[in-house]
């Protein structure tokens, strides 16, 4: 209990040590300031036909970010669909079924990973590094580019300019993810993952059995699908996988690595907005929910399971799905990290995770991915919510809402509230039908309230961008290949396009002075409210399905009742 | 949209050879020359044949070794590829039970390995499936559990077992970092030098 305590305190001591000084230089990022790649960056930009970038219009900017993305798209598509015509195939797999390749380019371009396929099982080597390592710099360059136009926009004073999303995009890749996944990745090696273009490798066990142990270039996948929120593994059991994660190091550092980016955004606004107890005001709402979230996962997962007792010595915690060099502490931890940031990577399986820890993990997700979150829209994520609180702190007080000296009026607060209905749209309703029409029902593996909590982790985490699973779900058919791609599609631009649109309008205002009579928004009054505001919204919707899952499974395992 | 086109192609191809093909071959060229043994996936040599990987954990069922972790890692059916077959520690094919915590089949299956261990409290570890089905450690209290069948088995006295058990468990990293670990394959490998 005091080693897990310590445990945790160096993660969050090394979390918050790194991520408050990236945060300083991704602000310097986004304002032009850091100029040392600049030969690179101009002759790409230049290649683009952008060689002097100008500041869009949020409309401009958003069909950009659409263009890029739906081109990204077909490029993926292709490539996993035709994976058997082309080189770097040393399994001879083939290529992906039309909907598998649908699913899994949506997967990869919304920034989700959800994993339909088995990797080692399914991908060429050319299609997981040429296809899925390019999405997963993209993706969270996208996601790195809306949050630097969304507080441009904020920040501005009657500009309605929020950048260029070309630009945003080559300087987030070149200057802060692909720096830093070189290192990580070349750290990991060093900590023993494998990087290579072999694809298998023979051994004759002790015992005199063949084991056909299956290789690959890991670790440069692993270290940008941790640090760029994306989550989908080079293996079919992702970081659990002993080549992802083979030791408590390994597993130190990508676990700061899910985390590092979307924290450090937080700082990275409050410098963008020129306001920085702005952007300590977010991170103190997103630190306080994440910690509750963690604690509950760890309590549960280390209290076990009753219906084992008497089988098992209750110290040992619930270790089914879980990894002995990871133990209790670092699997919760890494659970309340991956689906509070919609990283989606696991260390750990999630379905066989006790009912209250499962119910957390979806949670995190419910709340729409604004516990820190993922690259960037994370952030904006967060500040939505930001907006429907001054909205209903005006209410209580009768005044105008206001945010950065910004009036926040109808426009802003219709589009906030229309995003308030991405969540349940993608979750309550697409499982409904998937419940209503039988789909459900074939792809559960489990029996009773499990059942149901499988299926609603599957749209919460497509929903959410997040990408782990309940992996018992047999997720690789046409209908949810389909419908999860649907909700995955969602989830992303259901949030983006009214994000800027909300930038777009504040950008055009004239900030007001700060008077006696403003509402701050950076003290612990507000913060309080944000994370009210938050909880209440999230547990309104989803309380009454969760009780039917993971609560209803919870009562019954504390009364013997196995399924 | 023409005028979102260019740059969207050009700026996908960029991205394309430089984060998908120079990053990745970069990572291999640096790893291969400085790390290769970890690079190629850490494998175990004996008398000039590799038997496993360091990292990854193997499949043992006599008595006359330790026992690794149950795994519900599958294989195709040879005779009807469209069924899996149990094929544990299959290093091609990761996947862990994924039984919820209210399974009926995971509650006999536990009790039935419990069993198989001569009944009791048993270490969670020892008669859980790990999430990869390729977990290459189980707890020190789970092979401690074991030596009264190993000594047996091989004629051994316990007390050398209890000596060998002690001598490859890894702490955690700095005392604190992961959890206390035996490494099953290092451990048998350990046996075998000791005595055949």
């Amino acid at each position: 209990m005091t080693l897990d305590l310590i445990q945790f305190l160096i993660f969050a001591t090394l979390l918050l040590a790194l991520a408050w000084p990236l945060g300083h230089y991704m602000a310097r990022v986004f304002t032009g300031e850091a100029q040392f790649l600049a030969p690179v960056e101009n002759a790409i930009l230049r290649l683009a036909g952008q060689g002097q970038p100008q500041p869009q219009r949020w409309q401009t900017y958003m069909f950009s970010l659409l263009a890029f993305n739906a081109a990204g798209f077909a490029l993926l598509f292709l490539i996993l669909r035709f994976q058997h015509l082309l080189p770097l195939n040393p399994q001879g797999f083939d290529g992906l079924s039309a909907h598998l390749a649908f699913n899994t380019a949506i997967s990869f371009v919304t920034n989700t990973n959800w994993q339909s396929y088995g990797g080692e099982t399914t991908l060429s080597h050319l299609s997981q590094m040429f296809g899925l390592t390019t999405q997963n710099f993209v993706s969270a360059a996208t996601g790195a580019a809306v949050a630097a136009a969304v507080a441009r926009g904020f920040a501005a004073k009657q500009t309605r300019l929020l950048g260029n999303f070309w630009a945003d995009l080559t300087r987030t890749t070149l200057y802060i993810l692909l720096p830093a996944a070189l290192v990580l990745a070349l750290v990991l090696v060093a900590l023993g993952l494998p990087q290579t273009l072999a694809g298998s490798f023979e051994a004759t066990t002790l015992e005199g059995a063949k084991q056909s142990i299956a290789i690959g270039p890991v670790a440069s996948q692993i270290a940008i699908k941790q640090l760029g929120t994306n989550g989908g593994g080079f293996f079919n059991v992702n970081s659990s996988h002993p080549f992802e994660n083979p030791n408590a190091l390994s597993n130190l550092l990508t676990t700061i690595s899910i985390l590092l980016i979307p924290v450090a955004f937080c700082f990275t606004y409050g410098r963008l907005v020129g306001d920085r107890r702005q952007g300590r005001a977010l991170f103190a709402a997103m630190a306080v929910l994440f910690l509750v979230g963690f604690a509950a996962i760890y309590g549960a997962e280390r209290l076990g399971n009753p219906l084992h007792a008497g089988l098992v010595d209750p110290a040992s915690g619930n270790m089914e799905g879980k990894e002995v060099r990871f133990g209790i502490l670092a699997s919760s931890l890494w659970a309340a990290a991956t689906t509070a940031a919609s990283n989606g990577s696991v260390n750990a399986m999630h379905d066989s995770f006790t009912p209250l820890g499962g119910l957390v993990a979806m949670l995190n997700m419910q709340l729409g991915e604004v516990v820190f979150g993922g690259v960037g829209v994370g952030l904006t994520g967060m500040l939505l919510f930001v907006i429907i609180t001054v909205f209903l702190a005006g209410l209580m007080v009768g005044r105008t809402p206001e945010y950065l000296g910004k009036k926040i009026e109808a426009k802003e607060i219709k589009l906030a509230a229309l995003t308030l209905l991405v969540m349940p749209l993608g979750i309550l309703v697409l499982a409904a039908l998937a419940i209503v029409t039988g789909h459900a029902q074939a792809s559960v593996q489990d029996a009773g309230p499990h059942g149901l909590s499988e299926l609603l982790y599957a749209y919460t985490s497509a929903t959410g961008n997040n990408g782990s699973a309940f992996a018992g779900f047999t997720a690789n058919t046409l209908w949810h290949n389909s419908f999860l791609g649907i909700a995955m599609m969602l989830g992303r631009f259901g949030y983006i396009v009214p994000i800027l649109a909300i930038a777009g309008s504040l950008a055009a205002k004239r900030p007001a002075a700060e008077t006696a009579g403003t509402f701050p928004t950076h003290g612990p009054l507000f913060v309080t409210l944000l994370v009210a505001t938050i909880l209440i919204v999230g547990a309104l919707t989803f309380l009454p399905v969760l009780a039917l899952g993971p609560i209803a499974e919870h009562v019954s395992i504390l009364a013997g009742q196995s399924f | 949209m023409t005028n979102h086109l260019r740059p969207s192609l050009a700026l996908l191809g960029v991205f394309s050879l430089l984060t998908g093909a120079a990053y990745p071959l970069a990572v291999t060229g640096v790893a291969q020359a400085v790390f290769p043994a970890n690079a190629n996936g850490s494998p175990v040599m004996k008398d000039g044949a590799v038997i496993g990987s360091v990292l990854i954990g193997q499949s043992f069922t006599s008595d006359r070794y330790f026992q690794r972790r149950p795994s519900a890692t599958s294989a195709t059916d040879p005779q009807d590829p469209s069924k899996p077959v149990e094929s544990p520690y299959n290093a091609a094919n990761s996947t862990g039970s994924n039984l919820g915590p209210s399974s009926a089949a995971l509650v006999a299956a536990i009790k039935e390995r419990v069993e198989a261990l001569g009944g009791g409290q048993q270490p969670a570890d020892l008669v859980t499936a790990s999430g990869s089905g390729l977990d290459p450690h189980i707890s020190p209290a789970a092979a401690l559990i074991q030596i009264g069948r190993v000594a047996s088995a091989r004629g051994l006295a316990e007390d050398r077992l209890r000596q060998l058990v002690r001598a490859q468990v890894e702490p955690p990293l700095l005392g604190v970092l992961g959890e206390p670990r035996v490494n099953v394959l290092a451990l048998n490998l350990a046996l075998d030098r000791l005595a055949r």
